[in-house]
């Protein structure tokens, strides 16, 4: 049983450590801009392309990674600076299409660039390894990316609850005038979301796609829309709600995948009942469920109201 | 002053359009950006080095310049009908493509309402053709190709449990996936199909479902990017059974991926490199001059067999123009049923449905150390 069930779990505690990587930009953007950057999926599979592109034009690999992790959080202030902060004090409506409008930029430059062709991602020494664990036989990334995330997770809560930037993150997210009538330069704060989270999408990039070779312009859309959902699950603004949502729904999803075997070596069903179809589904419903019973996620803000 | 310039005008406008009477518009429906991207590229390029090779046809007595009309139809079904829109505004003579059945049959009926002729390339799938009188193919269709490879996994690779993967409403891979299952269970084998949703990168899962099922060959006539990203992981994961493809797996992306690891793939195609020297040498050459036309070969100057077909697809459309000796459009539809000639990839001549004539295919595999394809047999169905 164990031996049936093992893979499917440990594909989804990989790839849910690479949704949860992407679904902090969400719920940290979120929570202090109260805006669903939907450029952020792509921004993720820019970081892919660029990687393709520098490896490809003779740039040492071992200088590429924090190359690209570099340029992606370049990429996530500029994107910040010209399509978001002009917007700062419209609607929240238009800053949301503003940035619909910028995943569609990202896509057609790399459809662009790529002329529609899959590239595949440069093969990364030592992570791209096969290694046997429990006799499932997967790629050393695997393994890497779920501790490397809750690494970069604690490292995170921690510069969020103990340093000066983070209280002033954490004053944003709270009050957005007030803090700004406290003396906090916002503009700094906001970027420095930014860069954080786009910096976590190019680390989940250089993981996802070496597990998942192939990268095309739109690589971004379903993890991206994977981790918006797992950020909604866990409850929006809440980074270890992201986390764990993410983990949930890799995991989850992955199981779905192998539901069929797995009931049928244990002898629940007679034969193949073709649930693998509604991996997907599953997740998309399972937003729904939230949303309607829930709308505040696992781990979400209370909302109290003011007398 | 004014006159003048309004004679002057007046004189250009009936210049091209006299200049415009000299060309004959043949229409380009492929996919060059989505999944399909990387095949429906390597399909043109087979036409664009017809073009450059016979740039002119002789239609009733006069000369006329051949000119491409291309049209991106996504690699879906939605933005298909408005790439077969395009073409049929633009007054193609006739339409060549498209790489991908389930493309062509969604532009199908645009065509059909202008009267306007389609010469399917390399899409398989039976409905193409079927219940129409203005589609028709050169290649062979997916009974055939699923017969086939239910055949060689049975018979040469002597297995008995197969395990099938294709993309959901996907008529191409669920099509195949249909006729491969009637043929392999026909020949006493069990088959599991299962299907992933569009968008899928991991397919982990689905290969450990494979493993668990005990499948001897791992069938999934997918498309480029979905088959790179399967070949990958196979690798990875140490998979032991074969991986059996269709025509669509026919690409050096995909032999690229499968360098250097210990994966098999085995798929039917319609050409193989050395059938016609004469066409291999003169591609090669033009790929190796033309550096765009290289990358969108994939970096190499591999031949793949879409090309091949794409080139004859040419040139079966300028013996239509012949045939009809006139670039109307009805005419040459007209015209279609009665052509025949001889491509670099075997005869052609169409049937009642406008389906090629062919009974045979080529099996072949890659070779894991060069990352080259390379022949393994020519395999003949009655």
């Amino acid at each position: 049983m164990w031996n049936t069930v093992f893979p499917y779990l440990l594909s989804g505690i990989s790839v849910g450590g690479q949704y949860a990587l992407i679904a902090i930009g969400y719920t940290m953007v979120y929570g202090i801009l109260r805006l669903i950057n939907f450029a952020h999926g792509d921004v993720f599979m820019v970081a892919g392309i660029i990687m393709v592109y520098m490896a490809a034009s003779g740039v040492p690999l071992w200088l590429c990674i924090p190359l690209v992790l570099i340029l992606t959080a370049v990429i996530g202030f500029v994107i910040e600076r010209v399509a978001y902060k002009p917007l700062r004090t419209a609607p929240r409506m238009s800053a949301m299409i503003s940035a619909i409008g910028v995943s569609y930029t990202l896509q057609n430059l790399v459809l662009y660039v790529t002329g529609g062709l899959n590239q595949i991602y440069p093969t990364i020494p030592w992570i791209s390894d096969s290694v046997t664990i429990l006799g499932a036989t997967t790629k050393m990334v695997t393994v890497v990316t779920p501790i490397l995330t809750l690494i970069l997770v604690v490292a995170l809560v921690q510069l969020i609850n103990h340093t000066k930037i983070g209280m002033a993150m954490r004053a944003v997210s709270r009050d957005f005038e007030t803090s700004q009538l406290m003396g906090i330069k916002i503009n700094r704060v906001i970027s420095t979301t930014f860069v954080i989270g786009t910096f976590l999408a190019g680390v989940a990039s250089v993981l996802y796609f070496t597990n998942y070779t192939t990268v095309i312009q739109t690589s971004g859309a379903m993890p991206g829309l994977k981790a918006f959902v797992a950020a909604v699950f866990g409850g929006i603004g809440s980074i270890p709600g992201a986390v764990v949502g993410a983990f949930i729904i890799g995991i989850a999803e992955n199981i779905i995948k192998g539901l069929d075997i797995i009931l049928f070596k244990a002898g629940v069903i007679s034969g193949p009942m073709g649930l693998a179809t509604f991996s997907d589904a599953f997740t998309f419903a399972l937003l729904i469920i939230i949303l309607a019973v829930k709308p505040t996620g696992l781990f979400g803000e209370k909302i109290t109201d003011k007398v | 002053m004014k006159k003048v310039l309004a004679i002057v005008l007046a004189m250009m406008l009936v210049l091209s359009a006299a200049a415009m009477a000299e060309t004959v518009k043949i229409g380009v429906f492929e996919p060059a950006s989505g999944d399909s991207g990387a095949g429906g590229k390597q399909e043109m390029l087979g036409m664009q080095y017809a073009n450059k090779e016979t740039p002119t046809v002789e239609v009733g007595g006069t000369t006329y310049d051949v000119e491409l009309v291309y049209a991106d139809n996504g690699s879906s079904t939605d933005k298909a009908p408005s790439a077969a829109q395009q073409l049929v505004s633009e007054g193609v003579s006739v339409v060549l493509g498209s790489y991908g059945s389930g493309v062509s049959i969604a532009g199908s009926q645009y065509f059909a309402d202008a009267n306007i002729p389609a010469i399917g390339v390399t899409c398989t799938n039976p409905q193409v053709t079927a219940g129409n009188s203005h589609y028709f193919r050169i290649c062979f269709l997916d009974p055939f190709q699923g017969t086939v490879l239910a055949n060689y996994a049975s018979k040469e690779l002597g297995a008995t449990v197969a395990y099938c993967l294709g993309e959901l409403g996907n008529d191409y891979d669920q099509g195949l996936l249909t006729y491969f299952k009637q043929a392999f269970e026909g020949l006493g084998g069990t088959v599991v199909t299962e299907s992933f949703p569009t968008g899928t990168a991991d397919f982990t899962s689905y290969l450990t479902n494979a493993a668990n099922y005990g499948a001897q060959v791992f069938f999934c006539p997918v498309s480029i990017a979905y088959s790179t990203q399967i070949v990958q992981q196979a690798a990875s994961q140490g998979a032991t059974f074969p991986i059996l493809g269709s025509d669509t797996l026919d690409s050096n992306v995909v032999a690229n991926a499968a360098k250097g690891t210990n994966v098999q793939v085995i798929i039917t195609t319609f050409y193989q490199e050395g059938a016609s020297p004469e066409f291999d040498e003169g591609f090669k050459a033009w790929l190796n001059e033309d550096s765009e036309a290289m990358t969108n070969n994939g970096g190499n100057d591999m031949i793949s067999a879409v090309s091949a077909m794409g080139y004859d697809a040419y040139y079966t459309a300028l013996e239509a123009l012949k045939a009809a000796g006139s670039v109307d459009s009805a005419a040459v539809l007209a015209a279609l049923p009665g052509v025949s000639l001889t491509g670099v990839s075997g005869a052609i001549a169409f049937d009642e449905v406008g389906d090629a004539i062919r009974n045979s295919a080529f099996i072949k595999k890659i070779n894991n150390e060069t990352g080259d394809w390379e022949f393994v047999t020519e395999q003949t169905v009655e």
